[in-house]
């Protein structure tokens, strides 16, 4: 297993320059003089010429490069040229509340598949199986930005249970603050898992093994809590991962909305101010983190599934 | 007084295109301590009444729409709450898949599935359970038990599966086992030890079987009794010996002359001409005229034939052919 693991982690050297050269020379085509931009218009040429020695913008594109893949090594990722601060700590400030939502988002999003997919798989064909199908499709329809403010419309002002954005101090304070947000999320993973794991659960049942449960007396929640249940959720655990990589950079609008500091924020910001290195370095940092998501799902796989091995 | 006694069973299985009536009004008997063998074409309804006895019918829509199922002290499984037929489940009758593979939960150590029979029906901590399956695992000849426990089924042959399928079965030394097709899925050579191992449970503990087979070598080996099956019905029942030697419906005679010899070892059926027909809409009168090489005009009137005896018959030989019955009442 740990032989395995590290041979994975051995593979994504490769991968890794491969996106490091990508998004170099993606940001390469975008318009504007990043030194321009962060000095402001009353600065002289001379400052600005020293502003793009400094960041070794005059230099040729492949020391450019160099230079940034010397950074994405030492870890910092580059530093920003608006913060003035290395990405990696800006990335450090944000890093916890979106995984905090990536957590809360996934649990809340078990909550509500979990019940339902049961519910439809156990009527499937049937009347309730339809409604629930139809109720998800308006909750997958429903376009995130006009939620998050039906959300705030309703359950924060009007009832006033919620703030209405921001983040406290701590843990508890923050289950309430990023409750909306996470909701927000949530209800779209819900809605891709109650899907599979409704299509799970029905084929699970008609397994031969279930047979065999049932054969050896097992009554009914017996049969469905050891046999049916543990088995059909294997296969969701590969929807949550594909989840979870596109959580991490791809809530941008909620964060926005609710004034999350997260690592979408960060990104839409320094794309608004031209932040090049911020850019860039998010970019490698999101690649580094769905291919982490990526070995993590397939070890909870190997482990979940005895027949299945780690390669 | 028999163990099982099967009368008039009718179960039938909804499909979109229609109501397949899989078994239409079998009736057999079991005798404590003894095999009885079940056979027929792929398709007749011998799953379907194996499944019927308890119940089982998978991810199917199926029901036993009327007939008894009396089992000896215990009752008519057929009329029983579903809630009273998981007592009787793997505790008076077992029951083997066919695919020892897919029977088995992919995801559950040997030990733990073997367990789990053991703890449904008998007070036993964790601990117990598991020396009771290692138990269970030496009985049925399985090499160092002790590390099988541990194993998940795919890490073990086909036929070390099907011995820990049939170490469930016989946990709690159930008075009826029902295998299906138990060696169908095995090696030739794993077939023989598997049926071996069977006959030796009955006799030792008297344990009856019905055993559901392609392989009519297996049935004069091993059988005591026999029913051949033909399009969810019973053609033709009796001791095992009589069947072979003088059988008298004209489906079980295709089915011998179709094989090449005397019934051996490997004497599997053999297709004979044509197909069964649709268990949606059976032709009227006998299900087998179609193909019968000896069919008249009336065997294709009226309600499909009952079993009865020929006038020479042996004791306890019926079988349902028309031409039989008019034969033996003009007699
Ligand atoms: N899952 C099912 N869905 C619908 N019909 C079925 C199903 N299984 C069996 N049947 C019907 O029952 C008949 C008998 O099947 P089965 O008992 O499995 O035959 P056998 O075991 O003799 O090969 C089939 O011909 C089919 O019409
Ligand atoms: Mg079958």
């Amino acid at each position: 297993m740990l032989f395995a693991i590290s041979k994975r982690l051995l593979m994504l050297v490769p991968v890794l320059i491969g996106i490091t050269m990508i998004s170099f020379l993606l940001l390469q085509i975008m318009p504007g003089d990043p030194a321009s931009r962060a000095m402001g218009t009353r600065a002289s040429p001379e400052e600005l010429q020293a502003m793009r020695e400094l960041w070794g913008l005059g230099k040729p594109l492949w020391v450019q490069y160099l230079y940034f893949l010397r950074d994405c090594l030492t870890g910092s990722f580059g530093v920003s040229i608006f913060h003035k601060q290395p990405i990696i700590d800006l990335v450090a400030e944000r890093l916890p509340f979106t995984l905090a939502i990536v957590g809360y988002s996934t649990v809340i999003a078990l909550l509500i598949a979990l019940p339902f997919a049961i519910l439809a798989a156990a009527n499937r064909g049937r009347m309730l199986d339809n409604v629930v199908r139809q109720i998800f499709v308006v909750v997958v329809a429903m376009p995130p930005f006009w939620l998050c403010y039906v959300l705030i419309l309703w359950l924060a002002l009007r009832m006033g249970w919620f703030a209405t954005g921001g983040v406290g101090d701590g843990f508890l304070a923050n289950i309430g603050r990023l409750f909306l947000p996470s909701l927000v999320v949530g209800l779209s993973t819900a809605a891709l898992i109650q899907q599979s794991l409704r299509a799970a659960l029905i084929d699970t049942m008609k397994a031969d093994y279930i047979d065999t449960a049932r054969a050896k007396g097992l009554r009914g929640h017996e049969v469905f809590l050891r046999h049916i249940l543990p088995n059909s959720l294997i296969s969701t655990i590969s929807i949550i991962g594909v989840r979870v990589s596109w959580i991490i950079g791809g809530t941008v609008v909620v964060e926005k909305i609710f004034s999350v500091p997260g690592l979408g924020s960060l990104l839409i910001d320094a794309i608004v101010s031209r932040d090049l290195p911020v850019i860039r370095g998010l970019t490698v940092f999101f690649a580094i983190m769905v291919v982490i998501v990526n070995l993590i799902t397939d070890i909870c796989y190997a482990l979940a599934d005895p027949r299945v091995r780690l390669e | 007084m028999s163990l099982l006694s099967v009368r008039d069973l009718v179960t039938e299985f909804q499909s979109p295109s229609g109501t397949a009536r899989a078994v239409d009004g079998v009736s057999f008997d079991v005798n404590p301590g003894e095999i009885f063998g079940i056979v027929g074409e792929s398709g007749c309804g011998k799953s379907a009444t194996c499944r019927s006895i308890l119940r089982l019918f998978g991810g199917a829509s199926a029901q036993v729409a009327s007939g008894q199922i009396m089992l000896k002290e215990t009752g008519d499984l057929a009329r029983m709450h579903e809630r009273e037929l998981a007592q009787v489940r793997g505790r008076d009758v077992a029951f083997i898949f066919q695919d020892p593979l897919s029977a088995l939960n992919p995801t559950m150590r040997i030990g733990k599935q073997i367990g789990e029979v053991i703890r449904r029906h008998r007070k036993a901590s964790r601990a117990e359970a598991r020396e009771a399956a290692l138990q269970l695992l030496r009985d049925v000849h399985v090499t160092s038990p002790e590390r099988r426990l541990d194993a998940y089924p795919h890490e073990l042959s086909g036929g070390l599966r099907q011995r820990v399928v049939i170490a469930m079965a016989l946990a709690l030394r159930p008075r009826l086992i029902i295998a299906d097709e138990p060696t169908t899925a095995l090696d030739v050579t794993v077939q023989d030890q598997i049926l071996r191992l069977l006959k030796e449970r009955r006799d030792s503990l008297g344990t009856s079987i019905i055993l559901v087979t392609h392989d009519l070598g297996v049935v004069s080996q091993i059988c005591d009794r026999m029913a051949v099956m033909y399009a969810g019905r019973v053609v033709e029942t009796g001791a095992v010996r009589d069947v072979l030697d003088a059988p008298s419906h004209p489906y079980t005679q295709a089915l011998l002359a179709a094989l090449p010899g005397q019934v051996s070892r490997d004497s599997q059926l053999i297709p004979i001409k044509g197909a069964p027909p649709s268990l949606i809409d059976p032709p009227a009168g006998c299900r087998f005229a179609p193909r019968c090489a000896l069919a008249q005009p009336q065997c294709a009137i009226g309600a499909a034939p009952g079993l009865h005896s020929r006038p020479a018959a042996a004791e306890g030989h019926f079988d349902a052919c028309i031409l039989n019955e008019v034969s033996h009442a003009a007699a």
